[in-house]
């Protein structure tokens, strides 16, 4: 909401030299954000005045366009010129070429005389042109910053102007004003309006107010005005949706006369464009007392007024030409001719006021917040009038906004007013509040007096009722948002000062600290840090492409994911599955940026919907859901894991002088995969997999020992690579973190510590080429029996000596007893057993 | 003795010159010695097998009985002589080959290489683990939440009506089918209501996490986005309680000068609501006063929401965005390099904030 300082000054005590900025840091005390200062001057500065044209010379120029060489008077007849400085003629009459043809002698004109500066950072001189020295400029609105017409200059009487030569334009303009811009939260619709803000201006500086509304008079009765039927069979919320229609009539207007400049200049400020005079007034009223309404061509309207919900299928061409198919939930007025405006967001074309329009009917009608917000959503027809309907508007400010609009026409378009009117509904009962006495202390944690709670609720325009236990309030009518005591504390801490809020420092009750899952993923993240990987974050929506190859292990399977009914790009319209493409997508981003050698990690949620997806209905505000509906929301959510994927690509270190880096390679994919599980204590189960993101023989699958599948290590697909602008042979790996933090043991038991020397055994088998040798070890470990403390595997080797089709692999046996130091048998025997396993499993022969 | 050398002469191991003579001979061959290499010759020289000492000491055997004690005498304690000469010059080679090995192998360390990789935390995160930290110092736990999450967790049960701009303004990302209820969560709000049901009274939570609203990428706005929210429940808690939270909570993320302001505002799941700005004495441009985010006493409605009776409890929430705390705190003037991903960003703060 924009509010021009003299605008406001009517109503509220603005001192005479405040800015605007002084105005926006007084309301922010009342919670009105500073948005933005508006000011003129601070475009445009003088000296701009009014001048009359003494005399004008067609000069027709040899590039076809003829100009006018004018003399300009800018100081009465008589009197001296007082201004001084380059261009500026001592005798009070400044010649001028112009190029507009749209004036003649006599008329007077806005003069922009040498050393004034116009919007875009235009600078007047006195310059040689066209074989004159023209000092100045004869100016259109356009170039005053003013208007849009830049068809020609501003002729003063065209505009109902016929000011003494020689005053100050900007003055007679408005345009020394200056508009504060605030942010009028939700709640907050009365402050719409120059009346709200006025009063809360007062609040603010502790200084007095006169109501706009109580400087109207309006008849309280009105009866014999236009019909007026209220047929609402169809209320939202069992409200109806208009309870309140008040109609006047005004005749033998001249629509056609131009809008005063005080009123355009305030209009201009407040950020509404001047379109004609009715429709200005109309507008110059809702910005003053916060009530939207409407000017109908009376002598276009056919019938009785009836406000009704919409037929199926009925349509309305709006203000703005646009025809529109209506919902039988949308409110409309209409007339025997049909729909002529959807109630409280826009009027039709058809009854709209021109400039031949004589008789006016004025409408100040109250509509109901809920169905005015549902029809501008649905028509996304966002009004002044909409805005205001939606956040509520004083039930009882309509018949003094239809006034002040008949009193303006009146004044201004010079009509006459019918005596008889029309204003039909019911006054809504006014909100009380029951405030007991400590309440506002206990919750704000000021110590009120009984004074300053009195004086804040009547300030606001509350009535207040003391009574024993403490005050009942009956709520202004304008305040629609107060319906709690809990408003009414906020209301009486605002109008204190939230600054007058002492600290105080709750102790909690004794915690248990981070979870153990949280415990857990502070451990993981950090610790791939700690190994030398890069945090980093991308965006969870992706493509359905995406998630189908990253996802899924298998292609073609089908795995579902949600999609957005709303993305910022169709494309990546998806909510990830897999952290990979996006972690990809950053990867190929900081490679292209010349960063070639990359370990990169991201801890995010992936989202995985089951069977059940939401859920078909939600529970009511303020009440708590019964059990099974409860459960109902929580099992509709979907499932959203926490993964950890990396990709590394290049080398594992920087190059140096006497430093040979080593490229990343499947191994270390797995190795990061393996970090995980190990700082959390799991076991991670590596065997051969497959997935279609990655090599298909470079990948492998992780499992716990349950057998669950928990993620994928390896090199990435080459062709999925080059697709993706990376370097051959980058490798990557995502795990659910959360299954492994599930999987984490609650308590480690301690084992025993063996102070018996140890006893080593090496043992070389030859095997099958594709017999994967983790398997191998399993067996050896399975066949050694208790004695075996360790084993790895140190060579596999295939070639000469070794029969085609066959490896050989080399493992390191360490032996040793609890209770006795191991014989040369005891250990080989336990090598023996070993190698037996390994033997009858896979046709394992020691070399 | 046929393999004595030739043309060498045996001393007699009782004629103590030419032993002495030997002995000296000896050891300023020892001392002449200027390696070990040198030194292992004229060990053998002088003490090997054939050496004029070794040999005159085989010819003690040879002597009369009486005049065997005396040569055994002096021929032992000649070659001890000698002995000593030669394990002393040991020592001294000995260490000066060592420390010519130790200067040998300079180099320079100021080429090393750099083999280990330094990783580093993504500072959102960081900042979210330092800002938990606080609050679990205070006895706080932290709470989370899902981010793709019912309606009614993320509006009503925070008291937005269904009709009313507030909700409209939240800029909500939906989930397919709508007629579902399901959306991203707009706020990290919808974690109190959760927290409100899942846990007894009192309640001191502090929920960070992820957040979604359907905004372009631009220098001061993301789609996602990272907030806190706090949370008491407890009795007799006022907005004394909540200014004093913040006030402490600011001070340790931003020193003992840190101040805070309250002003006037809107949310439906508090009332009183409070916007609050912290006084940047560092803040480019001068000092000023920063918003930092949205706080009040929690709505009646909202502990309804959750069965918690609002005439027996009050409580207070506070909410603010992660990415414009480190926007402010450490300087970052683009909302596009915390979400791009650019290693650059999350190496030059490593592990710390």
């Amino acid at each position: 909401m924009r509010i021009p300082l003299s605008w406001l000054r009517e109503f509220a005590q603005v001192p005479a030299d405040a800015t605007a900025e002084d105005v926006m840091a007084d309301l922010v005390k009342v919670g009105f954000e500073e948005e933005e200062v508006h000011r003129p001057t601070d475009e445009l500065t003088g000296p701009v005045v009014v001048g009359q044209v003494l005399s004008l010379v067609k000069e027709p120029q040899t590039n076809g366009k003829t100009i006018n060489w004018c003399q300009v008077r800018v100081v009465p007849e008589g009197q001296e010129q007082t201004l001084t400085g380059k261009g500026i003629d001592p005798s009070g009459v400044q010649g001028i070429i112009c190029g507009a043809h749209n004036f003649v002698e006599g008329d007077k004109v806005v003069v922009t005389l040498p050393g004034a500066v116009l919007p875009g950072n235009f600078q007047i001189s006195a310059r040689k042109t066209y074989g004159h020295l023209s000092a100045g400029m004869i100016a259109s609105v356009r170039e005053l910053g003013i208007g849009d017409d830049h068809d020609g200059i501003l002729v003063l009487s065209r505009i109902g102007l016929d000011p003494e030569i020689g005053v100050d334009a900007m003055e007679l303009l408005g345009l020394y004003d200056q508009a504060a811009e605030i942010n009028v939260t939700p709640d907050r619709g009365y402050a719409f309006s120059i009346r709200g803000v006025a009063r809360e201006y007062a609040h603010a500086t502790g200084t007095s107010f006169v109501d706009p509304a109580s400087k109207v008079s309006a008849p309280a009765t009105l009866q014999g005005g236009y019909g007026v039927k209220l047929n609402d069979d169809a209320p939202i919320y069992g409200k109806p949706g208009c309870d309140r229609f008040v109609a006047r009539t005004v005749r033998g207007v001249d629509a056609s006369r131009p809008t005063p400049p005080w009123m355009a200049a305030r209009l201009r400020l407040a950020g509404v464009r001047s379109i004609s005079l009715p429709v200005d007034i109309s507008n110059y009223v809702m910005l003053e007392l916060g009530q939207p309404n409407h000017c109908y061509d009376l002598d276009k309207l056919a019938g009785d007024i009836v406000v009704r919900r919409a037929v199926a299928g009925e349509k309305i061409t709006t203000l703005d030409d646009k025809e529109r198919t209506l919902d039988v939930e949308d409110l409309l007025i209409t007339d025997d001719s049909g729909a002529i405006g959807i109630a409280g967001v826009m009027g039709g074309a058809h009854t709209e006021v021109s400039d031949s329009t004589t008789n006016i009917l004025v409408e100040a009608a109250h509509f109901d917040e809920v169905s005015i917000a549902r029809s501008r959503r649905r028509h996304k027809l966002p009004s002044e009038a909409s805005k205001r309907f939606e956040r509520g508007v004083d039930w009882h400010v309509a018949n003094i906004a239809a006034q002040r609009v008949v009193d303006l026409l009146v004044e201004l378009a010079g009509g006459t007013a019918d005596e008889a009117g029309t204003d039909v509904g019911t006054a809504p009962d006014p909100v009380t509040i029951e405030l007991p006495a400590e309440f506002a202390t206990a919750r704000i944690g000021i110590d009120f007096t009984e004074e300053q709670i009195t004086t804040s609720l009547v300030d606001l325009g509350a009535t207040v009722e003391k009574t024993s236990s403490g005050y009942v309030v009956t709520a202004p009518s304008w305040r629609s948002d107060l319906e709690t005591k809990e408003d009414l504390s906020e209301e009486i801490a605002r109008l204190v000062g939230y600054d007058n809020i002492p600290a105080t420092l709750p102790v909690a009750p004794p915690g248990r600290g981070l979870s153990r899952s949280q415990q857990q993923k502070r451990r993981v993240v950090q610790a791939l840090a700690d190994a030398g990987l890069t945090e980093v974050l991308s965006y969870p929506f992706v493509s359905k492409a995406s998630n189908d190859t990253f996802g899924v292990a298998t292609e073609g399977e089908a795995r579902p994911a949600l999609k957005l009914a709303n993305p910022i790009s169709e494309e990546n319209g998806f909510l990830r599955t897999s952290i990979l493409p996006g972690l990809i997508e950053v990867a190929r981003r900081n490679h292209s940026r010349g960063f070639r050698d990359l370990a990169l990690y991201e801890a995010g949620s992936v989202f995985l919907p089951g069977e059940k997806l939401g859920t078909d209905s939600i529970p009511p505000l303020g009440v708590k859901p019964a059990d099974e509906v409860l459960d109902a929301l929580y099992d509709g959510v979907p499932h959203q894991p926490l993964h950890i994927a990396a990709v590394l690509t290049g080398h594992d270190s920087p190059a140096a002088a006497t430093h040979a880096p080593r490229a990343w390679d499947w191994a270390d994919a797995l190795d990061v995969a393996r970090l995980m599980a190990d700082v959390l204590g799991v076991e991670l189960v590596v065997s051969q997999g497959s997935h279609q993101a990655f090599h298909p023989g470079r990948a492998a699958q992780l499992a716990l020992r349950s057998g669950d599948v928990v993620g994928y290590a390896g090199e990435l697909h080459p062709k999925l690579l080059a697709a993706h602008d990376m370097p051959a042979r980058s490798v990557a790996l995502e795990v659910n973190v959360e299954a492994l933090f599930e999987a984490a043991a609650d308590v480690i038991v301690a084992k025993h510590i063996s102070g018996f020397p140890v006893a080593t055994q090496d043992v070389a088998l030859v095997v099958p080429q594709d017999v994967p040798a983790d398997q191998v070890l399993s067996a050896l470990r399975g066949g050694a029996g208790e004695l075996l403390e360790d084993v790895a595997l140190f060579d596999v080797y295939a070639g000469p000596g070794i029969d085609e089709g066959k490896k050989s692999l080399a493992f390191g046996l360490r032996f040793r007893a609890d209770d006795r130091t191991l014989t040369a048998d005891e250990a080989s025997g336990a090598r023996a057993a070993a190698v037996a396993v390994a033997a009858e499993r896979f046709g394992a022969v020691q070399r | 003795m046929t393999d004595t050398l030739p043309g060498a002469a045996i001393p007699n191991p009782l004629d103590e010159a030419a032993i002495t003579a030997a002995v000296e001979d000896a050891i300023a061959a020892i001392a002449a010695a200027s390696s070990l290499e040198e030194l292992k010759a004229v060990r053998l020289a002088h003490t090997g097998e054939k050496s004029p000492l070794s040999l005159a000491n085989r010819e003690i055997g040879g002597l009369a009985k009486e005049h065997k004690a005396a040569a055994g005498k002096l021929m032992g304690s000649s070659r001890g002589r000698v002995n000593q000469a030669l394990a002393a010059r040991t020592q001294v080679l000995e260490a000066e080959n060592d420390a010519r090995i130790l200067v040998e192998e300079t180099v320079d360390v100021t080429a090393g290489p750099r083999r280990r990789r330094a990783g580093a935390r993504h500072p959102l995160s960081t900042l979210q683990d330092r800002v938990s930290d606080i609050f679990v110092g205070m006895g706080w736990e932290i709470a989370e939440g899902p981010e793709v999450e019912s309606e009614w967790f993320n509006f009503d049960a925070l008291n937005f009506k269904p009709d009313h701009p507030a909700r409209e303004m939240q800029d909500t990302f939906f989930v397919e089918p709508p007629e579902a209820h399901l959306l991203m969560r707009t706020h990290t709000s919808p974690v109190q209501v959760r927290s409100m049901l899942e846990r007894e009274v009192p309640i001191y939570v502090l929920c960070p996490g992820k957040v979604f609203r359907t905004d372009e990428l631009d220098a001061t706005h993301t789609p996602v986005f990272h907030q806190f929210e706090g949370l008491a429940i407890d009795k007799n808690l006022s907005m004394a309680d909540l200014r004093g939270t913040l006030e402490h909570f600011a001070r340790q993320m931003f020193g003992d000068e840190a101040s805070i302001r309250l002003r006037p505002n809107y949310f439906p799941f508090t009332e009183p609501s409070a916007e609050l700005d912290i006084w940047h004495p560092g803040a480019k441009g001068g000092p000023r006063w920063i918003e930092w985010g949205g706080c009040g006493m929690v709505n009646p409605n909202v502990l309804r929401a959750a069965g918690i009776d609002p005439d027996i409890y009050s409580g207070f929430a506070f909410g603010m965005g992660i990415e414009r705390t480190l926007m402010f705190r450490n300087e970052v003037g683009d909302m596009r390099d915390m979400i791009e991903g650019d290693v650059r960003f999350s190496e030059h703060f490593g592990m710390e904030i």
